[in-house]
Parts: C-alpha cells; structure tokens; sequence
C-alpha cells in the first residue's frame, strides 16, 4: 500500500443509517451486556440514533484524526461521556458500557464489506481504520466511566473526613472527640483544626481524644495524637487519650512508641472521671425519694 | 523605637502583644521582660498572644526562651490565649514549648499564675521550716 486511499466509511455511515440502526439494536438487545433493567429499548434507540448521526457528521469533518482531542470530535465525545456518567451512576459495570460501542461494530463492518464487495485491499483498509476509531471511542468511554466512579469515590472520602469527626461536648469544659477510622495526615489535620476551634468557642480546659474506632495504632498514628495534644496544650487546654484497646496496647509498647507525658486512659468513661476531678467536678448517686 | 509595654500587677508581671512580632521587637522584650524581673522580684510573668496571628520559628523560640529565662529568675511564666493556627504551626515545626505553661485567656491565665505563685511560695516556706 503506498498512497493512503479517501475513507468511505461517512459515506457509508451516512447512506445506511437506518439499516445500521436497526442491525446495531438487534446486536444491542441480543448482547449478555444487555441491561433490559437499567434502560429502556426507547431510551437506548435514542442514544444510538443520535451518536449515529453526531459520528457521521464527526467522521465527515475531522477523518479519523484527533478523536480524543480534536474540536470536530467534541460533540461526539460529549454524548459518550454523558451517556456513561449517567451508566456508572445507574449500576452498568464498565464493559457494559463500553460494550456500547463496541457492539456497532459487526454492523458497521457488514455494511463495509457490501459496499466494497471485491476491492479486498479496500476493504482491509476501511475496516483497519474503522476498527481503530471505535476502540478509541470505546476505551474513552470506559475510561469516562472510571473516572465519574472515581469522582463517586472522593466525594464519599470527603463526606466521610467530615462525618467521622465530631467534637462533642460532654459537659461545661470537657470536650470529647471520638475518632473514628484510620488516623492519617489529612484527618489529624481536620480533627486538629475543629478541635482547636471548638475549644476556643466553647473555652474547654480538657479534651478527651476517644481512640476506640481507629483500627490500628503506629509510630505515624501515635505521632500525629501527640501533635494533637501538644497544639490542645499550647491553647491551654489539657488533652487525655481514652479508648486504649488491649491489643493497641500492646503493640504501642512493642513498637517503643513514646507518648511522652500525655495522660492516656483505658475507656472514655475513666477519662470522662478525669476530666470531672480535674475541673473540681464530682458525680454523687441522689437518694431515690421512693426509697 | 517601639517597644512591648511591660505591666507590673503586683508581684506578677504582664505583657500583651498586640503587633506583628518582628524580630527585633522580640530581642527587645526579651531584654525588657529579664530587665523587669530582676529589677521588681516579680513572681510570675503573663503574656498574652492572642492577637498574635502569624509566628515563625523565631517568634516560637523567644517565647520558649522568654519562659526558660523567667524560670532561672525565679519566676513562673504563663502564655494565653495562642490561636488555633499559631498553635498548629508551632506543633509543625517542632515548637511544642516544653516547661511552658498556658491557659485559654488571661482570666484562666491569671488563676493558673497565681496558684503556681502560691505553690512555688509554700515550697519554699516548708523548705525554710525543715531547715
């Protein structure tokens, strides 16, 4: 082959438009990626006309270059985002997706090889290029699909820094602060910042740092706590670490991590207790009147 | 040249910063404040960082140094009032102000002082009986 030869592939597209529909439908509906709960026949005609019609207009324009970049190709790359951010979002793994595309391709190469008939070289060459293109089109919309699952999976991160730390008030100066979740730089530093804020809003002198939820204790956990305590004390307020499970015990000890002089405490109760001495506070059992 | 005021109440002595600390003026106090303490016997020192908003690692030494001075000149030093962020910062790099006591505003501050004052004073009575 010397000369690249001009691509017939619009003018197939363009020429047998309804029959390639309806030939794509039929492969769509027959496909094991079939998702007959998820979409509708209707809804699925409609987006295979119309990506149809936006990828000849596409191919007729710009050729086969610069799919995923070029400015003729936008429209094209708009709908499949579209369509497979819409697909993550209703449960379609990323093969169904991406098997929407790919399973134009018997019906455009059926179209390919009644158009050419005998010219085999020709025919070779459209379906090399018509080949390429849909792979193209097809991996960008998997790799659409990830990416509107990773963003799915940030925003989750995010709620979850947020939800996971509360600071409660359990009384007039103590406040407490269950962690919840495994301790790393960007949660001390949340968990740091709203401490502290709490702590001048509410003019607390003791805080209880409640370790019961975080999973696991190393020499990085068990330093970022202390930074925690050592900014709580700069502000004057006195820091207590409750929620020291037996095994987290254990390994603090076989790891020699040195959690220098912060007071540290079995369960939140002992500490709360603590917390009450601390402030000149004391808790007395009332006679019940009945008695 | 500007300087920090330095207040005597008592045998306490009183310090608010409320400009940007720049180095100089931290030299400055430093002096003034050991200055003071020699000069009244003050007791107890307080300083008030509350409106101070940005630290370095300078400004974090000074105070350290401030409160290890007053220490060898007899006196308790509290620091109150340090915002969230100042905080932060110092614990980042690597300030965390040992030997230093603090309080959350100069109310609880003057408390904390006085009852360390009150502390340190009876030590020092009890040494004199058992001598």
């Amino acid at each position: 082959m010397t000369a690249e030869r001009p691509t017939r592939i619009p003018e197939i597209l363009r020429k047998h438009e309804a029959e390639m529909l309806r030939h794509w439908m039929r492969l769509q509906q027959e496909a094991v990626t079939r998702r007959r709960d998820l979409i509708s026949d209707q809804e699925l005609q409609a987006q295979s006309q119309e990506f149809l019609g936006l990828l000849a207009a596409a191919v007729q324009a710009a050729g086969f270059a610069d799919v995923q970049r070029g400015a003729e190709w936008a429209p094209v790359r708009d709908m499949l985002a579209t369509i497979s951010r819409s697909r993550s979002i209703q449960g379609f793994t990323p093969a169904e997706t991406a098997a929407f595309v790919f399973s134009l391709k018997p019906a455009l190469y059926e179209r390919i090889r009644e158009e050419l008939g005998t010219d085999a070289n020709g025919q070779f060459e459209e379906l090399r290029r018509a080949d390429e293109l849909l792979d193209r089109l097809g991996l960008y919309t998997a790799e659409v699909h990830q990416k509107s699952r990773e963003a799915v999976i940030l925003r989750q991160q995010q709620d979850m820094l947020e939800l996971s730390t509360p600071v409660v008030k359990l009384w007039d100066g103590i406040l407490a602060l269950p962690m919840i979740g495994t301790l790393d730089s960007a949660r001390t530093q949340v968990v740091m910042e709203t401490l502290l804020q709490r702590i001048i809003e509410t003019g607390a002198e003791v805080a209880i740092l409640d370790i019961t939820g975080v999973p696991t204790v190393d020499t990085l956990t068990a330093q970022h706590l202390i930074k925690t305590v050592t900014a709580a004390r700069l502000m004057g307020a006195e820091c207590i670490i409750s929620g020291i499970r037996p095994q987290i015990a254990q390994t603090i000890v076989h790891l020699g991590v040195e959690l220098g002089d912060v007071i540290t405490k079995a369960t939140l109760a002992d500490a709360f207790a603590m917390a009450l001495r601390r402030l000149s506070l004391g808790v007395t059992r009332v006679t019940s009147p009945r008695a | 040249m500007d300087r920090i005021p330095i207040l005597k109440m008592g045998d306490l002595l009183l310090v608010t910063i409320q400009v940007d600390m720049h180095d100089q003026l931290a030299l400055t106090l430093q002096d003034d404040l050991t200055d003071r303490i020699s000069r009244t016997g003050a007791r107890g020192v307080l300083i008030d960082i509350s409106s101070l908003e940005v630290v370095d690692s300078f400004i974090g030494r000074m105070l350290a140094n401030i409160a290890g001075m007053a220490r060898v000149l007899d006196a308790v030093t509290v620091v109150v009032g340090m915002q969230p962020a100042v905080a932060i910062t110092l614990v980042e790099l690597g300030l965390a102000l040992p030997g230093v006591r603090t309080a959350l505003n100069v109310e609880r501050g003057m408390d904390l002082l006085r009852g360390a004052v009150h502390d340190r004073s009876l030590e020092v009575s009890d040494d004199g009986r058992a001598e």
